[in-house]
């Protein structure tokens, strides 16, 4: 065992990053471009910790979890227990570790952060994760007592998973019912092979059936079952159906052939594996050929490094405002820029143009940015005067999504926002209508997978007291939560 | 997985399927869909749910072989499995008491009219269907229609059977000498265009039941979105059933074109694969 580094020592050190596939290589391929931390790496990382006495990392995590304990016994080699900890707090660290924006939350707040160099959190959540899956990860078991109660969760997303795996933990009967006919959500159909492994999501999925989860796909809730089917057959139901709609721009030209949703592209690509020979979901050929993509958050990065994978001659992000409003995690806009994708800032699409119905061009306006909005960002304005027209063979439209209706339109007693996401208490997940919980993209809008399952087990303790004391009282009136 | 209790061929490359999907059979109401996979790698495809018996848990598909994906599925047999079954999905057919009520159906398209013939017969409407193929034997589903009650015009383009001549024209007739209250229309696009046009002169409500391309079928994607009036709209949510004199028909056509090369070489490829099979 070799002495302690002292703290001058420690912050010295350089941060160790994950090794990544080379650019070349992986613009043409779907493989994971992270390829994690050596045994070895992990540990000079966890070492460069100051172990803060008020952990900043810890109050910036938005699920808490006890990131200076985990990163003390990474650097001890006790991998399994620090799995443990994160376990704590979070089902599904080998994913969070993989997708959450890190320099909003734990390495924002990191006080190494100042100095550029903050401890590399979740690239060691991300190995924690990985070594005990790797090594036969043990599920913990349900416990053994059933209560015979049953909750019925809507939704497969990272928010209904989170929920079904700690009420079955309490030994309730549960069922996810999922529309798709694979479950796991955004994690699935959205976030490609490339940053996010289908494996993984799969390796959680078949964890919690090992527990005892029922998983029902093909099921659409509002079509297949009626919300007041489930909450007839259940204790409770908990609506987690995520932000589904996809927003386009409502300029003219949107209809023509070559302009997709990124929803539809991801899906296609993503979820029915149009990269795959042999599978027979189409997606449009792009070898060699422009394609322009509209957005400037994670679902930009994805359906435009997903173009480049798929072999297209030249990408552009056009983004309205600034690099520094993208919302996009920052590592995918390196990583994007590394494979070869340019950005356009402060333009904004006023046309699509198309010949015999296919997409051929478009014109953007250039903007400029103005004050801040809302959302304190700068709002992007119009220069008067100044368009641009060019050429384009395929465009995807990644400007984010709404609250899908199909479910709600079912259900008029349930409160709806002013933008037409469900209404609860924060605190619990209730919603106005008793025994019925909802939580995720779905109560938010468009957020984070960490939020979103923060949500699933906020809405399970509450679920617990429900199914304890049939008590429906709300700490708040059910209220719009801001977007 | 989901069973084939029963499969047969009422026309060429058009199969009948009972198909045991208790879930859709329990929720389905006239002009409603559902979604499949046929197998692990296969494409969504969306296909009208013609009847579905709540107490057996089986429902009617009618698929018209014109692709891969409902090549493959027509080459099932009664015993074997279907991957997904997802549905019901869509909103409806608004049915009402109309009067007198049209319904056309243009080959496989008879097969999306007929549930709803059905259900104009048993709300108690005069129900006339007009259904066309291109010859006799492409005519479907002529006693099922008319054991609901509905008068059926039987057309062919070739006159080898009943009327000869397009569905339009037997349509003309009808409206002349009756007093029409809405149409509906299922089948190929310029069909449905031209019985939007034959009605719109004499502002008969007309429905038709749209078929773009599909992928989730929930209202995930927008892939199906269609032009209605001006607005965009997802045909899987909001319709599939929209006012026919409002439709962009010539968008939709376009639309369903978008993959034509890659369908092509992939069922060029199919049939191929069938043949070395059969050889
Ligand atoms: C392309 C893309 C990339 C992203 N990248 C990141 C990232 O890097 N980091 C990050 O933190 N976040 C990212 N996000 C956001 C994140 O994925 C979402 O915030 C999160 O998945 C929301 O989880 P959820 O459980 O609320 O809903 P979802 O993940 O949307 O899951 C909802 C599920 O419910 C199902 N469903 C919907 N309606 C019904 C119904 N009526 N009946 C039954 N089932 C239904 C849907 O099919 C879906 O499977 C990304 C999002 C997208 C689209
Ligand atoms: C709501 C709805 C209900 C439908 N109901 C039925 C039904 O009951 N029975 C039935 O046989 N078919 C029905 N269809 C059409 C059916 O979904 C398509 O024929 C099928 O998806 C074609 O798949 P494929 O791989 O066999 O052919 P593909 O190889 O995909 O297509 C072959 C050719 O058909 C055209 N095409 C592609 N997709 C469609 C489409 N969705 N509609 C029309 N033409 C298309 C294209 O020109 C293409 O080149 C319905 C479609 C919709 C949207
Ligand atoms: S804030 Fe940074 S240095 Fe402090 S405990 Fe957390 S990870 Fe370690
Ligand atoms: S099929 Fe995807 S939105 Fe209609």
């Amino acid at each position: 065992m070799s002495e302690p580094l002292t703290k001058r020592e420690r912050m010295k050190l350089d941060r160790v990053e994950m090794i990544e596939r080379d650019p070349e290589e992986r613009a043409s391929s779907f493989a994971e471009v992270n390829l994690g931390y050596t045994a070895e790496m992990a540990k000079l990382e966890a070492m460069r910790c100051l172990e803060c006495a008020k952990p900043k990392c810890v109050a910036g995590c938005p699920v808490g979890i006890e990131i200076d304990k985990f990163i003390r016994l990474v650097a001890d080699g006790e991998i399994g227990a620090a799995a443990e900890v994160i376990q704590r707090d979070n089902l599904l660290p080998a994913i969070c570790g993989r997708v959450c924006p890190q320099e909003n939350q734990c390495e924002g707040d990191c006080v190494l952060a100042k100095k550029e160099r903050p401890i590399a959190i979740g690239h060691l959540e991300r190995y924690v994760a990985d070594y005990v899956r790797s090594e036969g990860f043990e599920h913990v078991a349900a416990s053994a007592e059933r209560t015979g109660k049953s909750v019925a969760i809507i939704g497969s997303g990272p928010a209904g998973l989170a929920c079904a795996g700690d009420l079955i933990q309490s030994g309730h009967e549960v069922t996810v019912y999922e529309a798709l006919h694979e479950p796991g959500g955004v994690l699935v159909y959205g976030i490609p092979e490339f940053r996010l492994p289908k494996d993984i999501v799969k390796a959680e999925i078949a964890g919690l059936e090992e527990l005892g989860v029922r998983f029902e796909t093909n099921a659409i809730v509002g079509r297949t079952y009626t919300l007041d089917e489930l909450m007839a057959g259940n204790d409770a139901v908990f609506i987690g159906v995520g932000a589904g709609l996809p927003r386009f721009l409502e300029v003219p030209g949107e209809n023509l052939i070559g302009v997709y949703s990124a929803n539809e592209f991801l899906t296609r690509v993503n979820l029915m594996k149009a990269y795959l020979d042999g599978n027979d979901t189409p997606v449009l050929d792009v070898q060699g050929k422009r394609v322009v993509v509209f957005g400037g958050g994670n679902t930009a990065m994805d359906a435009a490094r997903t173009a480049q994978r798929l072999g297209a001659g030249d990408v552009r992000v056009l983004y309205r405002r600034t690099e520094a409003e993208m919302p996009a995690r920052r590592e995918e806009v390196r990583h994007a820029r590394e494979e070869g994708i340019i950005f356009d800032f402060l333009v904004s699409p006023t046309e699509l143009h198309g010949e015999d119905g296919l997409l051929t061009g478009l014109t953007v306006q250039k903007m400029e940015l103005g004050e801040p909005d809302d959302s304190g960002r700068r709002r992007p304005q119009p220069i008067a005067g100044e368009l641009e027209r060019f050429d384009t063979d395929l465009a995807v439209v990644a400007i984010g999504n709404g609250p899908n209706p199909l479910l709600l339109s079912t259900c008029p007693e349930l409160e709806r926002t002013r933008w037409g996401t469900i209404a609860v208490d924060e605190a619990t997940g209730r919603t106005s209508m008793p025994g019925v919980f909802a939580g995720g993209d779905i109560v938010t809008g468009g957020a984070t997978v960490i939020l979103a399952m923060g949500a699933g087990r906020r809405a399970a303790t509450s679920i617990e007291d429900w199914l304890a004391d049939a008590v429906w009282e709300l700490e708040t009136e059910p209220e719009p939560v801001e977007a | 997985m989901y069973r084939i209790i029963e499969s047969n061929f009422i026309a060429p490359e058009v199969k009948q399927f009972e198909v045991e999907a208790p879930r859709v059979a329990e929720h389905w109401q006239a002009g409603q869909f559902i979604i499949l996979r046929v197998d692990d790698d296969g494409e969504r495809i969306p296909l009208t749910v013609a009847a579905a018996d709540r107490d057996s848990g089986v429902i009617t598909l009618f698929v018209q072989g014109i692709g891969k994906t409902t090549r493959l599925l027509n080459r099932k047999k009664s015993g074997d499995f279907i991957a997904d079954v997802a549905g019901p999905l869509g909103k409806p057919s608004e049915i009402e008491r109309y009067g007198t009520a049209v319904v056309v159906g243009g080959g496989v398209g008879t097969a999306i009219a007929y549930p709803v013939v059905a259900a104009l017969s048993a709300a108690g409407n005069r129900v006339i269907a007009i259904v066309g193929g291109r010859s006799s034997e492409y005519v479907l589903l002529e006693p099922e229609l008319e054991a609901t009650g509905a008068e059926v015009v039987a057309c062919t383009d070739d006159g080898s059977y009943g009327r000869p001549g397009f569905v339009t024209e037997a349509l003309k007739d009808v409206i002349s000498s009756r007093d029409v209250s809405i149409v509906f229309a299922a089948g190929p696009v310029p069909m449905m265009k031209a019985v939007a046009d034959v009605t719109r002169p004499h502002e008969i409500k007309t429905i038709a039941s749209l078929n773009p391309i599909m992928v989730d079928g929930t209202g995930m994607c927008g892939g199906c979105r269609v032009d209605v009036g001006g607005n965009t709209l997802f045909a899987c949510v909001d319709g599939p059933e929209f006012d026919a004199h409002l439709v962009d028909f010539p968008l939709l056509a376009r639309r369903n074109q978008a993959y034509h090369d890659i369908e092509q070489r992939r069922l060029e490829d199919f049939e191929a694969e069938c043949r070395v099979e059969a050889s």
